[in-house]
């Protein structure tokens, strides 16, 4: 069961050689083992898990299962589930039981699918190493002392330790990606627009999009099947026919042309990473892709101007965290703005009020222009970059994130070496593409290394295609931290 | 020397959609506080607002009424506007700035130098906020947010009024539309239509004047006395040398004052930039040409009409067109009269529908459409003065039968009577009759006491029991006296 696909516990269930209150209880019983040392959940509820676990062996025994019945799942805790705490990794919403579900989260019930627990994460999703979190940072499986990467880190952790066999996670910068690339794992943004955020807790309302955490491309696929659709509570869904991702996945490579940007293999690449980048590129290319040399010469700029944007809409999506009606409320001020001051001062960690100063100063009068406006024009010249790009290949290989995991602590001090992290996944946010990592290989200290490949608009099937036959071809995916 | 008023107006139009701006909640007014507030509008973690259609069709119906297809923008953009409020749940409200639905248009409004055309700068959709009530919670406040997202349309004029009658003309020509459009209720008691003023004061020829506003004006005559008392207040200070703060002000109707809003001037930064979480709102042709398609023919499109087709004069059919119900009123009626034999009619049912029939629905405070006198019946009443069947006194006797009830006249006016003796033979005889009985009148008249006439007149209508026409009366006895 440790190290089962999700196909494999389906037909498992299916033929009754373990029920859904069993598998849901054999991983319940590892968090309540393991988590201690992890911190990968912030929430479990053994009953109410049990409750669906119950419910879906009813349906499996009715033989009336769907696409993930009796399968638990776990979800980031930015994702409000109807009677779960759902506090987005913060004080400030440290006492909030949610009364909806977010549509993520309906379409996994509706599924069958089983909540495991909610994932620790960094606070409001603002960080690349689950260390920002009120209730303190996640430890990486594949070693203790090292960030899992975030800020889907708790997801992350989760399934590196087997503490569950699946999770979601939401990528703003890289918050699936770069946590997966960390932790070993295959991780998928979708095209923004493809799942819905409505529940999804906003960070970034035009760079947030949610998507599956897993072991392999295999299950993501699956995964992305029940999450994807369109939402009219949700003005970006895409409204377009449904998709199986999955349909793609068996076919041979032969004739693919995969992008090489040389600007992701320059200054900043450690060295591990990149050998590891490059002998996965070899392997794509015996499977029978073509490389191709292309440049995205704007990516440079990525980083800077993510940094106004995400700040920029931030600072507006935070301000409802105002202690009036919900979420944390300071128990002495004298007055109305002194209320304010003082809840927003409590509520919110350090990395959320450096973000909502940076945001607030970018939008306002007399900046707006040279921050702001600058920003959404070198926006457009990354995702025209891409668009020149993908005249030439199918689909954008490269390293997910310049070094291997880091330390607890080590670049807490130092925002900027922190945001750098992102530095590879942050383009496919600017320009809303789809971006996915998956492990190939390992570096300095036996740390994962992972593989970012980036496809253009709504080409997830064909990107699953490309690392599930990578991952035919190679068990790094397969493999499972030390002690597990 | 003379001083000039400007002034613009800033007004907020309650948009008639059943459910709120961005979410699905009721908009209807007076619910139990906060009974009508969703998950959207109290702005929970994780929810998204969801442009309403009808909020932006009426916005659209409102541009083609003002302007015609060119002041719709094809493509306008949501914006958050950011501040903290208790009863502003998401910490922004959510506004057009940069590019709102209509840019420009007019609104004509009469003046006494004839009309004048009123420049709209803009009208851009926002949401509305929630209600704070400081009363009834012991020094804490309470947060009603059945109001938060309900749809407005705030329409921005030109400084283009030089009088507080001009203003109120314009506020009135603005509300007369917005309800003949159907895009607002126009209920001011219940806040759906309520203005704010811009006023300066300037030396004619001078450049703008430092302007302050007075906001939640919700009557016309608070309207008017706001305006008139600012005006003045403006040109004491000028005229002792002082300088006039840019502020925003409050009208106190209590004292007939206006004071500042805020005792110390805020310098907000409202830190606008377009909501992520809507898409730029995008209009088709085929939408605007449809919506185009449905709208009713304008107030200013009638008044036009009925002044050169049926005569009517500009003040009166100003009247006429106050509301759609009864320019809707008056045309069924000038409908079922015979205006190629009584070319004059539509102009006698005018007169009574703004005399007569207006005073009587004031009383009961009835609109129109609630007449108990149908259009139809006045045309056939007022033909019946006109083709001389009755008098215009016996007409006003009619006229309240109808309101009482009875609704054909012709049944009205056998029952009492009323019918005029016009057979010319039965009323000479009568005439000849008087003069007879009365020699020494005629006499007097001959002398040329013109008194004597009048007797002669009233003889006669009395003999007829007031049935006579007058005129041919008049007529008749002028020829014997003379002849």
């Amino acid at each position: 069961m440790l190290n089962a696909s999700l196909k494999e516990l389906f037909a498992a269930l299916a033929q009754k050689k373990v029920s859904s209150v069993e598998l849901t209880r054999f991983f319940l019983e590892r968090i309540e083992r393991l988590n201690g040392a992890l911190n990968a959940f912030i929430t479990v509820d053994p009953d109410k898990s049990l409750a669906q676990a119950r419910a879906a062996d009813g349906s499996i025994a009715r033989r009336d299962a769907k696409l993930l019945t009796g399968i638990p799942v776990a979800h980031k805790d930015i994702f409000v589930a109807r009677g779960w705490l759902t506090t987005c990794g913060s004080k400030m919403l440290s006492n909030f039981t949610a009364p909806y579900d977010a549509h993520v989260i309906e379409r996994f019930n509706s599924s069958g699918a089983v909540v495991l627990g909610k994932t620790n994460m960094d606070e409001f999703a603002m960080g690349s190493s689950s260390e920002t979190s009120f209730y303190g940072p996640v430890r990486n499986p594949w070693g203790p002392d090292c960030v899992p990467g975030g800020s889907s880190g708790g997801s992350a952790a989760a399934i590196a330790a087997r503490l569950a066999p699946a999770a979601t996670g939401t990528d703003t910068g890289g918050s699936i990606r770069q946590p997966a690339a960390l932790s070993g794992l295959s991780g998928l943004k979708p095209t923004y627009g493809l799942v819905s955020r409505y529940g999804m807790i906003a960070f970034a309302s035009s760079l947030d999009q949610g998507g599956p955490m897993a072991k392999s491309a295999e299950d993501l696929a699956l995964l992305l099947n029940v999450m994807a659709g369109f939402d009219p509570r949700d003005s970006t869904s895409v409204e377009r026919a449904p998709e199986d991702y999955a349909r793609d996945l068996e076919k041979p490579l032969a004739g693919l042309r995969i992008g090489v940007p040389k600007e992701h293999f320059g200054e900043g690449l450690a060295a591990d990473v990149g050998r590891a980048v490059e002998a996965a590129l070899a392997q794509l290319e015996k499977l029978g892709a073509k490389r191709v040399a292309i440049e995205l010469p704007n990516s440079g700029l990525s980083v800077p101007a993510y940094y106004v944007i995400a700040p920029a809409e931030a600072s507006s999506n935070l301000s409802r965290f105002d202690g009036v009606r919900y979420g944390h409320r300071a128990s002495d001020y004298s007055d109305l703005a002194d209320m304010y001051r003082k809840t927003r001062a409590e509520g919110f960690g350090a990395e959320v009020r450096r973000r909502i100063l940076i945001g607030t100063y970018v939008l306002s009068h007399g900046y707006y222009d040279a921050y702001y406006l600058k920003a959404q024009k070198i926006r457009r010249l990354i995702a025209d970059d891409f668009g020149s790009a993908f005249g030439r290949c199918d689909v954008i290989v490269g390293p997910t994130s310049p070094t291997v995991a880091f330390k607890i602590g080590a670049k807490a001090a130092d925002p900027v070496q922190m945001y750098l992290n992102d530095i590879y996944t942050i383009p496919a946010n600017l320009a809303g593409l789809p971006g996915m990592s998956i492990p190939c290989g390992f570096g300095g200290g036996g740390l994962p290394v992972g593989l970012h490949l980036v496809g253009n608009y709504f080409s997830e099937a064909r990107m699953l295609n490309v690392a599930h036959q990578y991952q035919l071809a190679t068990d790094w995916h397969r493999r499972q931290p030390p002690g597990i | 020397m003379d001083w000039e008023i400007v002034i613009g107006i800033e007004t907020h139009a309650q948009l008639s959609t059943a459910s709120k701006i961005f979410s699905g909640a009721s908009t209807a007014f007076g619910a139990a506080p906060n009974t009508q507030a969703s998950a959207v509008d109290i702005a929970l973690p994780g929810v998204l607002p969801v442009a309403n259609k009808g909020a932006v069709e009426r916005a659209i119906r409102f541009g083609l009424a003002v302007g015609g297809e060119k002041v719709i923008n094809r493509r306008s953009v949501f914006a958050r506007k950011n501040y903290f409020y208790p009863d502003l749940p998401k910490g922004y409200q959510i506004s057009q700035y940069e590019l709102p639905i209509v840019t420009g248009g007019e609104v004509r409004i009469p003046t006494r130098n004839g009309e004048k055309a009123i420049r709209l700068t803009r009208a851009h959709l926002e949401e509305d906020a929630g209600k704070s009530l400081h009363e009834d919670f012991r020094g804490m406040s309470g947060i009603d947010l059945n109001r938060a997202g309900v749809p407005l349309l705030e329409i921005v004029s030109e400084p283009d009024m030089r009088s507080a009658e001009e203003a109120v003309a314009y506020a009135k020509a603005l509300h007369v539309l917005v309800r003949w459009i159907g895009i607002c209720d126009g209920n001011m008691q219940e806040g759906s239509f309520r203005c704010d003023a811009n006023v300066s004061v300037r030396r004619p020829g001078a450049p703008l004047g430092t302007r302050a506003e007075i906001k939640n004006l919700n009557s016309f005559r608070f309207l008017e006395r706001a305006i008139e008392f600012e005006a003045r207040r403006q040109i004491e200070i000028l005229e002792d040398g002082g300088r006039i703060v840019q502020e925003t002000r409050l009208y106190d109707s209590d004292r007939d004052e206006t004071r500042p809003m805020r005792s110390k001037e805020e310098a907000h930064d409202y830190r606008y930039f377009p909501d992520p979480d809507l898409l730029p709102l995008e209009v088709s042709e085929k939408w605007i040409s449809e919506i185009e398609a449905a709208l009713p023919e304008l107030p200013e499109m009638k008044r036009e009409r009925y002044v050169s087709e049926f005569k009517i004069s500009p003040a009166t059919a100003l009247q006429l067109t106050s509301d759609r119900d009864k320019a809707e009123f008056f045309e069924r009626s000038v409908g079922a009269a015979d205006i190629v034999a009584f070319p004059t009619a539509p102009q006698d049912i005018a007169f009574t529908m703004v005399g007569e029939i207006t005073s009587l629905l004031n009383e009961e405070g009835l609109d129109f459409s609630e007449s108990p006198i149908k259009a139809e019946q006045l045309a056939k009443l007022r033909v019946r003065v006109l083709d001389g069947s009755i008098s215009s006194k016996s007409a006003k006797e009619v006229l309240s039968e109808m309101w009482s009830g009875a609704s054909d006249p012709d049944e009205i006016i056998a029952a009492k009577g009323l019918k005029q003796i016009s057979d010319a033979g039965a009323v000479e005889k009568i005439v000849d009759e008087v003069l007879a009985a009365n020699a020494k009148q005629v006499e007097d008249y001959r002398a040329g006491k013109e008194k004597a006439f009048n007797s002669l007149v009233g003889q006669v209508m009395k003999a007829t029991k007031g049935k006579a026409n007058p005129a041919q009366v008049n007529e008749m006895l002028k020829r014997k006296l003379t002849g």
